[in-house]
């Protein structure tokens, strides 16, 4: 996805995010494994190092069970551990690691949403910098019709990256001004329009119908329209994500998941369970706040990040 | 997924009711439950660990009192420990300085730090009537002071006026220089989101501390934030400083065991709870209501809450006083709430609110409860005369017939109604008592017979 993007610095920033990130993580698993005999309590606090990554009490005796089973009793180093552990985590995440396609339709309706604050509006801008850089046409429309300044925010990102921005009244129809911006884009001539909405929880019934109300317009239109639901879901979040997946999937049609904030020490283990549950594609990272810190997400990047295993210059390399 | 705690340790305790006997092992077993419940609901590992180790501890170690069973002792070391750790009250704002009190808000990115800015100048203004001055530090997010400017029109706060190009330390002296000249009682600097990694804006943020010397530093922290809590909370205490927290998105269904992580290895309070986007969403911090919450106990203001998102406000209300007043439940609320419960979605979404009721969930799930059978059930409620809706207890079989023949259904559908409307009465009456008292409160008295005396003597 970012092959094109100027790679100045990203792959050293990832490889640092995801390290820190990692780090402890890392030095708790060589701690507890250095050239030591797999028994139960060597298992158990594999298990909690899983826990404290945010995978899940769930997940993690699982795939410590797993591990277990083929290793028992054997002296193992902390290197086979991670690199185990990395393989089967890469196994669960590879059929998910998917680039979004936008080349399928003209324009291409991408419909961004998710909890408040987890990065919506900055994803948006990102992707908007990584299709234009592409050479593709692009346009955003300020669905955001409620949070204070959310236009402004989302004209700001406009002008960043050059892409003409469509937006109404503050307090407006989110709807209706999608259904304009969609007739502009069509009029325009325009590749790909990116769709903000507000932040909403997925736990509120009516701000939830208020997104099913978005995709139900556009339809109007374009009846393939949005072609593209984006869920951007922050690494920071723990367990609360497989609710947030599991809702918006079932009322907005999500197509495809965005992780944000993976430069920060949080360490996004949720996705492993995400991945193995709803299987849905992940299409990027978010690795900071400017407009090229998008990464395409790799599984095997990503578990061996996670596991901190070769550290060296795999990490976040193709 | 999240299977409440209480109806695990449901099953655990019953079997230590019966045994009555309280040894190493329940307490393990049970003490697993816990330990599973708690990292679920995002309590970090190593508080879990303590939190898990401490119990154990005490519950082995303690005397069993007679007229208390073993598992209900352990209950209640659970519920004390937890709202012990959570802090047993509310510890208000600091202002008890030379005005204007400087209060500084910092947190991760989309945290809530602005909202909440908002939100509690709204409060000190007309609950505590001072007179406040908003500021916006941050030069980082697009429209950010934007941002910050709007909420404080909505709210009818004075804003700094945005100068661009500033930095934020240079827009924090111009803040406090404001407000000493203009006499606020107090500045509220808003600042910038940043990751405790991000070593220079912590020492930007540390930096604007050495200029404007806050009377308090809040750091905010959304309820959905996982084990990474733990790191946010220490770094931002030990490089900026922190003299309080603040939770927002309780309104969301996520647990908040951060709120515990945070509070156990910073031992900082936590003074206020963010409810919602609107303005008026801030909430006095109340450690009763968290516990339950994390340990997945439900509580009738949660219901009240999702009630009120879906149905009427006016039916809300009523079905609120009904609870808390403690009268008798009844078939003509029965036949108000089938009627809700078809408005909210169908039974599932309401029973999740309501605490250790996982087996009359189950039962009702596969009583296979839809839409029609609800009807058929209103219809039958509406087939009785006014006094058999007000009193069960007259619905002989005689009478049973009749409202079948009424209703257009079998007698066994009646009986099945009443009996599910008996499960629904005893519930009820459980969750009074939640209302009145937390939980436990509410439960203990049920479950020991009412002698809490004996309890009370040990710790
Ligand atoms: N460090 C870091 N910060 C990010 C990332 N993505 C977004 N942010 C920041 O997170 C904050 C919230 O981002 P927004 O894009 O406004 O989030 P949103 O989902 O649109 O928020 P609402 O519209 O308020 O619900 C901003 O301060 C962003 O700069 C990321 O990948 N890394
Ligand atoms: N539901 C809910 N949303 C909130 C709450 N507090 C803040 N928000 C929303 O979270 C998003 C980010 O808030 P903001 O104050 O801009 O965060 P900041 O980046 O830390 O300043 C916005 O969409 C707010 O409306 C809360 O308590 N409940
Ligand atoms: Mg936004
Ligand atoms: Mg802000």
């Amino acid at each position: 996805m970012t092959e094109d993007a100027p790679k100045t610095g990203w792959l050293a920033r990832l490889k640092a995010g995801l390290q820190r990130s990692t780090s402890k993580l890392t030095e708790g698993i060589a701690a507890v494994f250095t050239k030591r005999k797999l028994d139960q309590a060597a298992l158990g606090e594999l298990e909690e190092l899983l826990i404290a990554a945010d995978l899940g009490p769930s997940t993690a005796a699982l795939l410590t069970a797993e591990f277990g089973k083929t290793r028992f009793g054997k002296d193992v180093t902390d290197q086979e551990v991670k690199q185990a552990l990395a393989e089967s985590i890469t196994a669960i995440l590879a059929p998910c690691a998917a680039p979004l396609n936008v080349a399928t339709a003209k324009p291409f309706v991408v419909l961004v949403v998710g909890v408040n604050g987890t990065g919506k509006t900055t994803t948006i801008g990102k992707l908007a910098q990584l299709y234009r850089a592409q050479g593709l046409k692009v346009m955003l429309a300020a669905g955001d019709t409620f949070r204070a300044a959310a236009i402004s925010q989302l004209q700001i990102w406009g002008e960043r990256t050059g892409c003409k921005v469509i937006a109404g009244a503050a307090n407006g129809d989110a709807a209706a001004l999608a259904f304009q911006a969609l007739q502009q884009a069509q009029s325009d001539g325009t590749d790909l329009l990116l769709i903000d909405t507000a932040g909403r929880l997925h736990n509120k019934k009516d701000l939830m119908q208020e997104l099913a109300k978005i995709a139900r317009v556009v339809k109007k239109l374009v009846p393939e329209a949005p072609h593209a639901t984006l869920l951007v879901l922050d690494a920071t979040t723990g367990q609360n994500a497989h609710a947030q997946v599991e809702v918006f999937r079932e009322l907005t049609q999500v197509t495809g998941l965005v992780v944000t904030k993976l430069d920060g020490s949080a360490k996004g283990g949720v996705l492993v369970a995400l991945a193995d549950r709803f299987k849905l594609p992940i299409h990027a990272i978010g690795v900071g706040e400017g407009a090229n810190d998008l990464r395409p997400f790799r599984a095997e990047d990503f578990a061996r990040s996670l596991m901190g295993v070769d550290e060296g210059g795999k990490a976040g390399s193709e | 997924m999240f299977d409440s705690l209480s109806s695990k340790l449901g099953g655990i305790f019953d079997r230590l009711t019966r045994r009555g006997n309280l040894t190493e092992d329940d307490v393990a077993e049970a003490m697993r439950e816990v330990r599973v419940a708690l990292l679920e609901a995002d309590v970090a590992l190593s508080v879990v660990k303590d939190f898990v180790a401490k119990v154990k501890e005490r519950a082995v170690g303690q005397e069993v009192v007679r007229s208390v069973t073993p598992g209900q002792q352990v209950i209640k070391i659970v519920h004390d420990n937890m709202v012990e750790l959570l802090g047993t009250q509310a510890e208000p704002l600091n202002f008890n300085v030379t005005p204007p009190a400087v209060i500084m808000m910092l947190g991760l990115q989309g945290s809530g730090k602005t909202t909440t800015s908002a939100k509690l100048a709204k409060r000190l203004t007309e609950v505590d009537r001072k007179k406040v001055l908003l500021a916006s530090l941050d030069v980082q997010r697009p429209a950010a002071q934007e941002q910050l400017a709007v909420l404080a029109a909505q709210v009818g706060v004075a804003c700094l006026p945005i100068v661009a190009g500033q930095d934020p330390v240079a827009i924090a002296k111009r803040a406090l220089l404001t407000a000493r000249n203009e006499v606020y009682d107090v500045v509220i600097l808003d600042t910038a989101g940043r990751l405790s990694i991000d070593d220079a804006l912590m020492a930007e943020a540390a930096s604007v501390r050495d200029a404007v010397q806050p009377h308090e530093s809040l750091l905010v922290v959304d309820a959905m934030t996982g084990q990474d809590a733990v790191n946010t909370a220490t770094q931002f205490d030990q490089r900026v400083g922190v003299t309080g927290m603040v939770l927002t998105r309780i309104d969301g269904d996520a647990r908040g065991g951060a709120a515990l992580s945070m509070r156990a290895v910073t031992g900082k309070p936590i003074k206020f709870l963010g409810t919602g986007e609107k303005t008026e969403s801030l909430e006095v911090y109340h450690p009763d209501r968290l516990a339950n919450r994390i340990l997945g106990m439900g509580d009738v203001v949660s219901l009240v809450e999702k009630a009120a998102a879906t149905i009427n406000q006016d039916d809300a209300q009523e079905m609120a006083e009904k609870f808390l007043s403690g009268k008798r439940f009844d078939f003509n609320d029965l036949a108000k709430q089938l009627q809700q419960m078809r408005k909210m979605g169908g039974l599932g979404g309401l029973m999740g609110l309501l605490p250790g009721i996982g087996k009359i969930k189950e039962q009702l799930k596969n009583a296979n409860i839809d839409d029609k059978a609800i009807k058929r059930q209103e219809a039958i409620i509406q087939s009785m005369t006014p006094a058999e809706r007000k009193n069960a207890d007259l619905l002989q079989a005689s009478r049973k017939r009749r409202i079948a023949k009424g209703a257009g259904v079998e007698v066994q559908d009646v009986n099945r109604l009443i009996k599910q409307f008996l499960e629904m009465q005893k519930m009820m009456k459980q969750m009074q008592k939640l209302g009145k008292g937390g939980f436990m409160r509410g439960m203990m008295p049920k479950m020991m017979g009412g002698d809490m005396a004996g309890l009370n003597k040990k710790g």
